[in-house]
C-alpha cells in the first residue's frame, strides 16, 4: 500500500524496510519526516487536531504518488500521514522514496511534499494560550509546488 | 435526484453541519454558480461563502476549479486551502 492515512504512530526504519523488501536494485532512499513543533507564528503550540476528507485524502495521495512514478524513474514510493489528536514532538508525515541513484530519490521525495502541502486535504488546527485556531494556507507552499509545473 | 455538499474544517464550524443534501437549484451548473447560491442563501451560508473568503471545492472527490460542472448525484465539498504535512 503506497498511501496510508491513520491515528497511529509509524515507525520509521520499519516502513523503510518494508518498502525496501531487500531489492538489490534500490541504491538510494530519501526520506522525509513532518513534526509538529512547539511554536507557530509567535505563539506557543500545545497540540493540534488534523482532520481529513476520508476518501479524497488518500485518492489525492495515490495521485501525487503515481505523478512522480511518472516523471521520475523511481523504484516505489510512500506516504503515511497522521490525522487526529498531536502533540509537540510527534511524527505527522512520512514519505520514503527509493530509486536507483539519489537524484532522482531526492527530487520525487520534495516533489511529494510540495504537492501533498498544496493539495491533499488536511487541516491543522492548533491549540495556542489564547485558544484553537485553523492554520492558515502558506503562500511559500504554493510557491515550493508551482516549481514543479514545467516538469 | 440532489447533491451531497460536504464540509470541513473552518467551513464545517461556520457551517454547523458537516454536509446536507440539495436539490440541484435551478441555474446551478458548476462549482461558481453554487457557491454564489450558497453565497446568498442567508444565515450561516452566506457568512461561509462571503466573496472575500478563500474556499477551495471538490467534485466527486477531485479537486474542482470555479468552472468545473455539478449534477445531480454528485458529491460536492468545500474547505479552506490545505493545510496537511
Amino acid at each position: 500500500m503506497a498511501v496510508r492515512v491513520q491515528q497511529a504512530d509509524f515507525d520509521v526504519g520499519a516502513e523503510i524496510a518494508a518498502l525496501r523488501r531487500a531489492d538489490p536494485g534500490i541504491g538510494a532512499i530519501a526520506s522525509f519526516i513532518g513534526l509538529v513543533r512547539d511554536r507557530n507564528d509567535g505563539d506557543a503550540v500545545s497540540g493540534m487536531t488534523l482532520e481529513h476528507y476520508p476518501g479524497m485524502t488518500e485518492k489525492a495521495l495515490e495521485g501525487i504518488v503515481d505523478e512522480a512514478k511518472r516523471r521520475w524513474d523511481i523504484v516505489d514510493a510512500l506516504v503515511v500521514h497522521r490525522v487526529g489528536e498531536l502533540k509537540p514532538l510527534d511524527q505527522i508525515v512520512l514519505v520514503v522514496v527509493t530509486g536507483a541513484h539519489r537524484a532522482t530519490a531526492f527530487e520525487a521525495c520534495e516533489f511529494v511534499m510540495d504537492y501533498l502541502k498544496t493539495q491533499a486535504p488536511f487541516w491543522k488546527k492548533e491549540t495556542t494560550p489564547s485558544g484553537a485556531r485553523w492554520v492558515e494556507a502558506r503562500a511559500t507552499d504554493d510557491q515550493a509546488a508551482e516549481r514543479w509545473k514545467a516538469g | 435526484m440532489s447533491i451531497r455538499i460536504l464540509y470541513f474544517a473552518r467551513l464545517r464550524e461556520e457551517m454547523g453541519i458537516a454536509q446536507e443534501l440539495l436539490e440541484l437549484p435551478p441555474g446551478v451548473g458548476d462549482i461558481n454558480s453554487l457557491r454564489a447560491y450558497l453565497a446568498a442563501r442567508g444565515g450561516a451560508s452566506s457568512a461561509a461563502f462571503a466573496a472575500a473568503k478563500a474556499v477551495r471545492a471538490s467534485v466527486n472527490q477531485d479537486l474542482a476549479r470555479s468552472d468545473t460542472p455539478v449534477k445531480s448525484g454528485d458529491e460536492i465539498a468545500f474547505f479552506p486551502p490545505v493545510t496537511g504535512g
